[in-house]
């Protein structure tokens, strides 16, 4: 069964074309790797999915029903949970307390609360970080805290956006593991990544956009092998 | 210790008048508990919530008119005011926050800024509904001696930092801190931001509203421009928190302490008296430069000055 399918979805700012119709569709249970140049409109996506920018055109279902239309908090509600690129912890508020924040959207009181948020913190490493003031976190504990408070919402999918830009190898390894474990869970991930190795080991299945359009589909295999990624990739390489 | 600070506090004041201060001096007392008041009303948005406004004064204008015209209109005691200015200030809040809440940072200050004189203006200008510029006047004050005016305050005092507290210790404190450090995040996060900033907007609107109304029952007479000037209320309001510290506890009282004092001190003075907005304006860029986090914040930081050197961290 799919949970997330993109229909048609254009999006443009002014007079350039972000997103140009692209469809896809998310199966519950899977990872869907989502990768492209810099540029392509991988974020842009995730922001339209995750009701920031309402699609220009085409719309986006979840579990059946329409969210293109909805606010963002509203779209969390029903059960996608999101991090960002840029990590944007609350800085001012401890491990923890960011942690509660998000899990009150599901908590009845404080207690309850804190309960999730203490088991977000173990799920992803961070408990012993939990009184820490969250701006003081290095960089692959930000992204780790990024994902325990997506998570505090109870999430059934959750969008990752380059969780692993800026991680050291052990720190990649470790946040695989909490992938798979997420996925464990029987939560649906949708992941925005630039490591081949990450996304080709991680993936059920990879969409591959260009310029704001999908120019492949298919198992990470297929992808491997597609002349126009390569192309895509190579082009990126000589321009770089 | 901690724990223990506020009903100690709160009992050394409860027999301050016991010992037989000026009718002065219990005034100046009235006046920084009343500030300590717009001062939290003004940290739960402001500080906690992270949408600064710059038109305080027009909740407490609201607050004191409440009371003013239902003494003037009706007959009946200001003190009515007190009740009444909640609903008064809940739909204010209301109105104003579906007109400014959508904007944000500099554009929600700015936005408040010209509410306040908006309000300013219309209270000058419906004559007939609020004398204008005559004021409104009591004619019989409820008391004589300061002491009662001094309980009611300290009454509503005690109220509005309890109920602070356990707003902060709350669901509604964490969104609002959440909402502060980013927006879009925590939208993102599953909380609907113009709800809660609304929210904010109310407590605050209604705590500002009712330290207007015992504004008006206390100095017996207002005018358009003593409750809703746009530096005596809205600047000051923003001083006594930034002095005292934003999104603290405590920051707002030693903030208003600092304030009232000074204010007398420096008008009391024959040749600079006139000048306390620009003595005022000095303090604030004084205290951003060096305390950004006001008295209560950047305590540590003041101790340290004057313990001897090398005991520094
Ligand atoms: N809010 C915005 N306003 C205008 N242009 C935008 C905005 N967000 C993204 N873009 C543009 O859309 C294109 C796709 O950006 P993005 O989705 O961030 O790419 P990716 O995440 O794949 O690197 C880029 O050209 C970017 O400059
Ligand atoms: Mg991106």
């Amino acid at each position: 069964m799919s949970l997330l399918q993109i229909q048609h979805v254009s999006k443009r700012f002014g007079g350039l074309a972000a997103l140009t119709d692209v469809s896809y569709s998310v199966e519950k249970g899977k990872i869907l790797g989502l990768i492209g140049p810099n540029g392509a409109g991988k974020t842009t996506l995730f922001n339209v999915v995750n009701g920031f920018y309402p699609p220009t055109k085409g719309e986006v279902l979840f579990k059946e029903e329409r969210i293109s239309h909805l606010q963002p908090y509203q779209i969390c509600k029903r059960g996608v949970g999101r991090t960002f690129q840029v990590v944007r912890p609350l800085q001012r508020m401890t491990v923890l307390d960011n942690v509660i924040a998000s899990a009150f959207l599901r908590a009845k009181d404080k207690a309850g609360a804190e309960r999730i948020a203490l088991d977000a913190l173990q799920f992803t490493g961070l408990y012993d970080d939990r009184s820490l003031v969250s701006k003081s976190l290095p960089l692959g504990k930000r992204k780790k805290l990024e994902i325990a408070r997506a998570l505090a919402t109870q999430p059934e999918m959750l969008l990752l956006d380059e969780s692993f830009a800026g991680l050291n190898p052990f720190e990649q390894n470790e946040l695989i593991d909490i992938i798979r474990k997420v996925k464990a869970k029987g939560i649906t991930i949708m992941i925005i990544e630039h490591h081949m190795k990450v996304i080709m080991s991680l993936s059920d299945q990879v969409v591959v956009l260009n310029y704001g359009e999908k120019i492949a589909e298919g198992t990470p295999k297929e992808i491997g092998n597609n002349p126009l990624v390569i192309e895509a990739y190579l082009g990126e390489a000589e321009r770089a | 210790m901690k724990k223990f600070m506020p009903p100690i506090i709160l009992a050394v004041l409860c027999f301050l008048p016991l010992v037989g201060l000026s009718s002065y001096a219990m005034h100046i007392l009235v006046l920084v508990i009343m500030w300590s008041i717009i001062g939290m009303g003004w940290n739960l948005l402001g500080g906690y919530c992270g949408q600064v406004s710059f038109g305080h004064a027009a909740f407490f204008g609201m607050g004191a008119y409440s009371s003013g015209l239902l003494y003037y209109h009706f007959g009946i005691s200001g003190w009515w005011g007190l009740l009444v200015s909640i609903p008064v200030l809940t739909i204010t809040s209301l109105v104003i926050g579906f007109i400014c809440l959508r904007l944000r940072g500099a554009y929600f200050a700015l936005a408040t800024l010209a509410l306040g004189e908006v309000l300013r203006v219309t209270a000058e200008n419906l004559v007939k509904f609020t004398q204008g510029d005559l004021g409104i006047l009591i004619k019989q004050r409820t008391w004589v001696e300061k002491t009662w005016y001094f309980y009611v305050i300290l009454l509503l005092a005690a109220g509005s930092f309890l109920l602070v507290k356990k707003v902060m210790e709350s669901k509604l404190g964490y969104y609002f801190v959440a909402i502060r450090e980013d927006q879009d995040a925590a939208n993102s996060l599953g909380i609907n931001t113009t709800l809660y900033k609304t929210i904010a907007l109310c407590l605050s609107g209604v705590l500002t509203g009712m330290a207007g109304a015992f504004y008006m029952n206390y100095m017996g007479y207002i005018d358009p421009t003593t409750v809703f000037p746009l530096y005596d209320i809205s600047i000051v309001t923003v001083m006594v928190v930034m002095v005292g510290g934003v999104a603290t506890y405590w920051g707002p009282v030693i903030g208003a302490l600092i304030m009232v004092f000074l204010a007398e001190v420096i008008r009391s003075m024959p040749k600079i008296g006139a000048a306390h907005q620009t003595l005022f304006g000095i303090l604030l860029i004084f205290i951003i430069i060096f305390l950004p986090n006001g008295i209560v914040g950047d305590f540590r930081k003041i101790t340290g000055l004057f313990k001897p050197r090398g005991a520094l961290k």
